[in-house]
């Protein structure tokens, strides 16, 4: 190798850790969400006028989801994101784990200005967003109550889309089997609920089209590929706007849960960051989001600010949360391995 | 001295993920990291009943002044081996808190669960530095309470069935993908001008739409009332709509569509690189063009095919997307297990080793490659 | 010797709008070896692929015993073709390629086994049987190629410029080599060229090709001596090509004014006014006055070319080119020396 070619080992090292040092200098705040038609109202209505308001470029970026991204990030030393939305299972473990900012409530205005479920020791509640039963109303003329219609697969016969995996999958099969929304979790915490759940399952396995993105089952409904499917709410009302459909969505059963803010600890722009969370919770900037895309608000004093055409379609509503179900996080986040491994037995069986 | 950059690019690409795969799989130190008392209490612990009072105060002592981070991915070990440790850790953390340093701590008036021997022999197993308990698992196995390997009771977890799976899928779509890009790469090679452009472009096209786009196109066209099912049931061929996504079938039609490019451009190059003059020799030497085709062409053509579906199959083990958009209740691919246990659960051990397992198989493969390949060597020579 | 194996009639051949073959009229004669020679592009090989049924005429017809061999196909034909790089099965060995047309014609077994060692054995390339023809020589593979072709004992063999790629010694031994095989084993070879030493060497009969059509057809001598035009004159060895004007004609002779003044006169007739006259430079001789014709010329340089001098003059406008032995005592340049040479040494071209 000789002389030239140690030193040319050397640049590439230098390079290489060259690269990945470089990044943790100085940068702008760096606010990541969920992409999409959702960040691009984010970007409308939180992150432009605070970046103009407060003369702090924003840096966006966008994520999928999932703890180990955030794991990783936080092993690798100096992490480049700074406010992230998370769900409520990225909220626990984090917080847990210590890799979030502790909240200074005071500065958002109090505990009391908030939904409590959508108030933690580590993260500002964003948004609460739901899983319905939603069927195509042209094509499907029938008073849909819940989960025991759509099992019934011989009065409304066609396919039935979920979301592959065992959350919401197996809630939604006790409620079908007649569990009330309130008992939900303390059957599944026992090994006769989990087998009921599946076992429920059983009877409508061969019907059910499993879908993975948000986006799939309205697009399988529209083309009457599904006769009913659980769906994300606020896309249900997105797509009777945007491309003129008639789908129908049944509130009694449904699934909410709660996005949040955080603060990654150990953030360059630690402040800048919690002044964002600020400005995104208040009342009168969260009240621009509901208009566009139909998703609760965390702060309670947005839903006097909104017609009601637009309240109605919210899960925060209050005749919308009777008969819903909130995810137990705690209980997802201790079973999620193994209920995961016994459902992708139980689809390959 | 050009070596020393491939040296820095084999390690670094290479052998690096390689290693850090490998220590994934079989490290085990989070626990015995945080609850290094513990760790010593249980030592002489004969794995039978509950330990001593003094097992109890340790773990209390190490959970006061455990270090967040670092307590996270010890207590989502422990999770991973008995859901409900997690909440069970949290709630015995909040009241060793409760507790100055080195008093006396009753934890089974904290939790009734740390009277169950299996909480503690947890403990116990997770406190040695070295675990082949997710390579098991990665192929449903586990130790039973007295070390010895076993099945994982029935319906716990499918993962050799979903490893079996993937391997069927992969080698399904790479055999249909010589069917179909052998003859179109000779096609492509026989051809010239814009003809060839506009093939060449045709079997690239999969390449640079985006996913979702190329899914969606599937389902417009094979979904029950899509175009293909409403040509086939115009035309008189079947009564009813076949089901042609949302199963097998439709992962591998569209896994073979996006996959095809990777087994046409190498037999292409193959084919190409043949001296065009071999057929007509072999027709002088009185071949009919089919004998000709079998003697000559296609054993010419192998290294390409070779290479083709090693490509293929290699590529194709590692999909989840595309199954997982198109495909049924049982055409979930090995790597969206590991995508869930390295995104969702952040368990770093099972997703090294059942990605080392897809490694071993895509290294076997290599070697055979290697062989096969080298059996044909003179052909560049 | 005299039948015709192979008839062109009228053949043509045209790639879209360029006709490569214009009215082509040939015939290969049974155990001839005859070469297509022609510069690059002039329709060679072209007229082979059509024969070989690579290419189908545009127009005419291919007879082989008297049939028209149109509607079969390449396989069906059994003519032996060596192609320029020879096409070896790069995958086979040496045994297996020679096999390989036995195998095609379903020939046993045991007999393929015996044949091909057979055939190794008379080019001495049987203990190289199991190579695979990357391993071998350029002059090696050229070997084998034409052993898999002689080993199906085909009518005719055609090969297309088989020695292009070898070096000028190799070359030259693998031309004696094709020869002695030729008359050892009594084929009819088809070869082309566009070497004309080559062809020279090898051929019973040349026909010469100039774009998509024959030139001459003869035999070596003929056309050396006494080429047909200039094209053939030109590209067949070295000529002093002189332009005149006919100023007399005889019964059986011609009085030609060169340019810049000098008369000569040679053999032959002909109508036109303009005309070219072709003398080797070897017939160009210094002082022999015994000779019909006499140029007064001025020496401008002599090169030694091992065994032969050649010798550049200049009379007046005329630039002339001769070659004599050795042997002679070699002219001072500048001097002033007589150029004499044979009437019917002179070729006189019209075309
Ligand atoms: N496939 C073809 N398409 C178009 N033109 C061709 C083709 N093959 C040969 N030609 C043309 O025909 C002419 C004669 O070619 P060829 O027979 O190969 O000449 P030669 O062998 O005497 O060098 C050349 O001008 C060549 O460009
Ligand atoms: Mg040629």
């Amino acid at each position: 190798m000789g002389i030239s070619g140690s030193s040319s080992f050397l640049a590439a090292v230098a390079i290489i850790t060259g690269l990945s040092s470089g990044v943790a200098a100085a940068r702008d705040l760096t606010v990541v969400s969920w992409g999409g038609n959702y960040q691009d109202v984010q970007r409308e209505i939180y992150f432009e006028p605070f970046s103009e308001q407060n003369e702090t470029p924003i840096l966006e970026e966008s994520w999928n989801g999932g703890y180990g991204v955030l794991a990783a990030q936080m092993q690798g030393g100096a992490p480049s994101w700074d406010v992230i939305q998370v769900e409520a299972e990225e909220l626990e473990l984090g917080c847990f784990d210590g890799i979030y900012e502790t909240i200074d409530w005071e500065m958002m205005g109090g505990e009391d200005q908030f939904f409590d479920s959508t108030v933690s020791e580590c993260g500002v509640g964003a948004i609460v967003w739901s899983t319905v039963l939603a069927y195509d109303g042209d094509r499907l003329d029938a008073e849909i109550d819940g989960w025991e219609d759509f099992w019934d697969i011989e009065t409304y016969p066609g396919s039935r889309g979920l979301r592959r995996g065992p959350k919401l999958t197996l809630e939604i099969a006790l409620m079908a089997d007649g569990v009330p929304p309130e008992d939900v979790y303390d059957t599944l915490r026992t090994d006769e609920g989990v087998d009921r759940a599946f076992a429920k399952l059983d009877e409508i396995k061969n019907d059910i089209v499993w879908w993975e993105a948000g986006a799939q089952p309205l697009q399988l409904l529209a083309s009457g590929e599904l006769a009913m499917t659980a769906a994300y709410s606020g896309r249900i009302f997105a797509a009777n706007e945007t491309e003129d459909r008639n789908f129908e969505v049944v509130w009694n059963g449904s699934i909410y849960a709660v996005d949040s803010w955080v603060v990654l600890s150990g953030s360059p722009n630690k402040d800048a960051a919690m002044e964002f969370i600020r400005f995104a919770s208040l009342a009168e900037n969260q009240a621009k989001m509901p208009p566009e895309i139909p998703y609760g608000m965390s702060n309670v004093d947005v839903s006097n600010m909104l017609s009601d055409d637009v309240l109605e379609q919210l899960p925060t509503a209050p005749a919308n949360l009777e008969g819903a179900l909130e995810t137990d996080v705690n209980f997802w986040v201790d079973n999620v391995e193994e209920l995961t491994g016994r459902f992708n037995a139980w689809l390959a069986q | 001295m050009l070596i020393a950059p491939l040296v820095v690019f084999l390690a670094v690409f290479m052998l690096w993920p390689l290693w850090i795969m490998i220590s994934l799989a079989i490290r085990d130190d989070e626990v015995s990291e945080v609850l290094p008392r513990t760790a010593a209490a249980l030592a002489d612990w004969n794995g039978e009943g509950i330990p001593g009072s003094a097992a109890g105060q340790a773990l209390a002592d190490d959970l006061r002044g455990a270090e967040r981070t670092r307590l996270g991915p010890a207590v989502r070990r422990l999770n991973s081996d008995i859901s409900g440790f997690r909440t069970l850790m949290a709630r015995t953390q909040r009241a060793a808190d409760d507790v100055t340093d080195g008093a006396p701590i009753d934890l089974v008036a904290v939790d009734e669960r740390w009277g169950e021997t299996r909480y503690w022999r947890a403990i116990a197993n997770a406190v040695q530095p070295y675990t082949d308990r997710y390579l098991l698992a990665a192929v449903d196995l586990e130790r039973d309470p007295d070390g010895a390997i076993a099945s994982m009771p029935e319906g716990a977890s499918a993962n050799a069935a979903i490893i079996v799976r993937t391997f069927t899928i992969a080698g399904t779509v790479t055999a249909i993908c010589v069917m179909i890009g052998l003859p179109y790469a000779m096609l492509i090679a026989a051809t010239g001008g814009w003809v060839r452009n506009a093939l060449l472009l045709s079997v690239l096209l999969p390449l640079w739409t985006s996913l979702l786009v190329r899914t969606t196109a599937w389902v417009i066209l094979l979904q029950n009332e899509g175009l293909v099912n409403a040509a086939i049931t115009g035309l008189g061929l079947s009564d009813t709509p076949l089901s042609l996504i949302f199963n097998r079938t439709g992962v591998v039609i569209a896994m073979t569509h996006v996959l095809l490019p990777f087994m046409v451009l190498p037999i292409f190059s193959v084919v190409n690189a043949i001296p065009r003059n071999l057929m007509p020799a072999a027709a002088s030497l009185g071949a009919p063009p089919l004998r000709a085709f079998y003697r000559v062409l296609l054993p010419l053509s192998m290294p390409g095919v070779l290479a083709g579906s090693l490509l293929v199959f290699m590529v194709a083990i590692g999909y989840y997307i595309t199954p997982a958009l198109v495909g049924g209740a049982d055409d979930q691919m090995v790597a969206s297990v590991i995508a869930f246990f390295a995104l969702e659960t952040a368990n770093w051990g099972m997703a090294g080793a059942l990605g080392l397992i897809l490694l071993a198989a895509t290294t076997i493969l290599f070697i055979v490659y290697g062989r096969l390949s080298r059996s044909g060597a003179p052909i560049g020579a | 010797m005299s039948a015709s194996l192979i008839r062109f009639e009228n053949v043509s051949k045209a790639f879209g709008s360029t006709v490569v073959i214009d009215d082509l009229n040939l015939d290969v004669r049974k155990g001839e070896f005859l070469t297509l020679l022609g510069p690059s592009g002039s329709g060679k090989t072209t007229t082979l692929l059509m024969l070989a049924g690579f290419e189908a005429p545009s127009g005419g017809t291919i007879l082989v015993d008297g049939k028209r061999i149109d509607d079969l196909p390449a396989h069906r034909r059994g003519m032996g073709v060596v192609f320029q790089n020879y096409a070896l099965f790069p995958h086979l060995t040496v045994a297996q390629n020679v096999a390989f047309p036995l195998q095609m014609r379903g020939v046993p077994r045991g007999e393929i086994a015996r044949r091909v060692d057979a055939a190794l054995d008379r080019v001495q390339l049987r203990h190289l049987s199991s190579r695979k023809p990357s391993q071998l020589s350029g002059g090696q593979q050229q070997r084998v190629a034409l052993t898999r072709c002689l080993v199906f004992e085909p009518k005719v063999i055609l090969m297309d410029e088989p020695l292009s790629a070898l070096d000028k010694q190799l070359r030259e031994r693998l031309q004696l080599e094709i020869r002695e095989l030729y008359r050892r084993e009594g084929l009819t070879v088809v070869f082309v060229t566009h070497d004309q030493s080559e062809a020279l060497t090898m051929s019973d009969r040349i026909a010469v090709f100039n774009r998509g059509a024959i030139a001459q057809i003869g035999t070596p001598a003929d056309i050396y001596d006494r080429p047909a035009n200039r094209f053939v004159s030109e590209f067949i060895g070295e000529t002093n090509l002189l332009e005149a004007e006919v100023t007399g004609r005889g019964d059986d002779h011609l009085d030609l004014a060169l340019e810049g003044g000098p008369g000569i006169r040679v053999p032959g007739r002909c109508e036109d006014r303009a005309v070219a006259v072709s003398i080797r430079p070897e017939r160009l001789v210094l002082d022999a006055p015994e000779l019909d014709n006499h140029l007064d010329a001025t020496v401008d340089d002599v090169v030694y070319q091992g065994n032969h001098l050649r010798i550049h003059l200049s009379c007046g406008p005329l630039r002339l080119v001769a070659q004599s032995e050795r042997r002679i005592e070699p002219p001072v340049v500048g001097r002033k020396v007589r150029v004499s040479f044979a009437a019917e040494d002179c070729t006189v071209l019209t075309e």
